[in-house]
């Protein structure tokens, strides 16, 4: 164990290729990074999408941090926005623990699974998959469609055991809305690889939750959203223990990004019926694309 | 107006998280103001963080020691290992609510959601008890 005063790292050797980024005073990077997750928070919120998915490819792009480092940063920027948002939307209906509790535990194992896999696996491998799975989630983006009151007919079994279903007020139109779930295994088994793919980015996961919630499952895309966040709360703390306990968090990384993205995100909520939300939305997707094509590139040695 | 009924369950969910979560949030953001205005000082220098955060974790650990499996708690007196008590906290802040809404699951017999509860929990505290962990 070494004193504050040694050297932690005295015989690292600094390349050339390092050599100017270590020149920059090290608040500059920081601050930084509370400056991109600040703008990051107000995009999001518009677009749609959770900070997790903007983060990890943005900044393991372009700011000097080890991948490790920055997808554990992630998982806690994904995580503070859910704890955020989630007491509020379970006390007004929009989340559903009987809805998130089953899937949650699924996901949670399956998230730990892949903090494992993504720690174990070699850096150039991690973001190869990171920039594939980027890119397929800008497809998801595009192609997958929002029904905002599914069509359910009957409930499957499980859903009936498990209790899915409830009611909600609908703001815009004032009236109760009754919803029920189907297709439950599916969800569960949809639930175990989002867990993975969260785990092992970094991303938190609400672009899939959403989908898988509101197109497999039929529930409401309110109740979707609502119970996503719920689900990522406790998806996103199994994940980041992970990280955690293998060293992969650093204090000066995760607590700009985690500050920055909320406050951004308190901005972005205020600014959402001014902005032009599909305007955002096409803004996010091209900085996804171009983050997903980095990451892909500099994983297969083609740049960065 | 219809007013649908919020599970009492879900209500006392949503006040624990709400107090644990803005709690580990505090935690973290005072802790993080504590390392950076130096106050107490890092285990790591703050000089040598633009060559530490280009290093894998397990590097890192390897030579720096103090980041991994629980090492950090017992060096709380460290600016930045203060840091990561409020990381563990925000991490963990859920266990606390789901404990709190078995009780209600019991009572009213519903023996399917307490134990999904408590299954939460147990895979929580297996993540933070750093029995599951790897290297490069």
């Amino acid at each position: 164990m070494l004193g504050s005063s040694t050297p932690v790292l005295a015989a690292a050797e600094v390349t050339g290729a390092e050599a100017p980024a270590a020149a920059i005073a090290w608040w500059i990077w920081p601050l930084g990074l509370f400056v991109v997750c600040f703008f990051l928070g107000i995009i999001a919120v518009p677009a749609g999408v959770g900070g997790g998915v903007l983060f990890v490819p943005l900044i393991s792009g372009f700011f000097p941090f080890h991948l490790d480092y920055v997808r554990g940063a992630g998982l806690l920027v994904a995580l503070s926005s859910a704890l955020a948002a989630g007491p509020s939307l379970l006390r007004i209906g929009l989340a559903n623990l009987r809805v998130g509790l089953p899937l949650a535990l699924i996901a949670s194992i399956s998230s730990m699974l892949g903090a494992l896999l993504g720690l174990a696996l070699p850096d150039s491998i991690v973001r190869i998959a990171l920039g594939v799975a980027i890119l397929g989630i800008v497809a998801v983006m595009i192609m997958a469609g929002k029904t905002e009151l599914p069509n359910v007919p009957a409930s499957d079994r499980w859903a009936q055991v498990l209790g899915m279903h409830g009611v909600f007020i609908d703001g815009a139109s004032g009236q109760a809305v009754h919803w029920r779930l189907h297709r439950t295994p599916q969800g569960l088994v949809l639930f175990f690889f989002i867990g993975i793919l969260a785990g092992m980015f970094g991303l938190g996961a609400g672009w899939a939750n959403v989908p898988a919630l509101n197109l497999v499952m039929g529930a409401p895309l309110k109740v979707a959203a609502g119970s996503s966040s719920f689900i990522l709360s406790l998806v996103d703390s199994s994940a980041a223990w992970i990280y955690l306990n293998n060293g992969a968090v650093l204090p000066v990384i995760a607590a700009p990004s985690v500050v920055g993205m909320m406050l951004g995100a308190k901005i972005g909520a205020r600014l959402l019926s001014v902005l032009k939300a599909s305007l955002i939305r096409q803004l996010v997707i091209a900085m996804l694309l171009f983050a997903g094509g980095r990451a892909l590139m500099v994983g297969l040695g083609l740049g960065g | 107006m219809d007013t649908p009924e919020i599970a009492p369950e879900q209500i006392r969910y949503a006040e624990w998280l709400r107090w644990s979560g803005w709690f580990g949030l505090a935690l973290l953001v005072g802790a993080f103001l504590v390392y950076v205005t130096g106050v107490l000082l890092p285990h790591v220098p703050v000089d040598e963080l633009p060559r530490v955060w280009k290093l894998a974790s397990s590097e890192l650990a390897a030579l720096a020691g103090g980041h991994a499996h629980w090492e950090w708690a017992l060096l709380l007196h460290k600016g930045d290992m203060l840091s990561l008590l409020g990381i563990a906290v925000l991490s963990g802040c859920s266990a606390l609510p789901l404990l709190a809404v078995t009780d209600i699951y019991l009572r009213r017999g519903d023996r399917l959601f307490a134990a999904l509860c408590l299954l939460q929990v147990a895979v929580l505290v297996l993540a933070a008890s750093g029995l599951v962990a790897v290297g490069h």
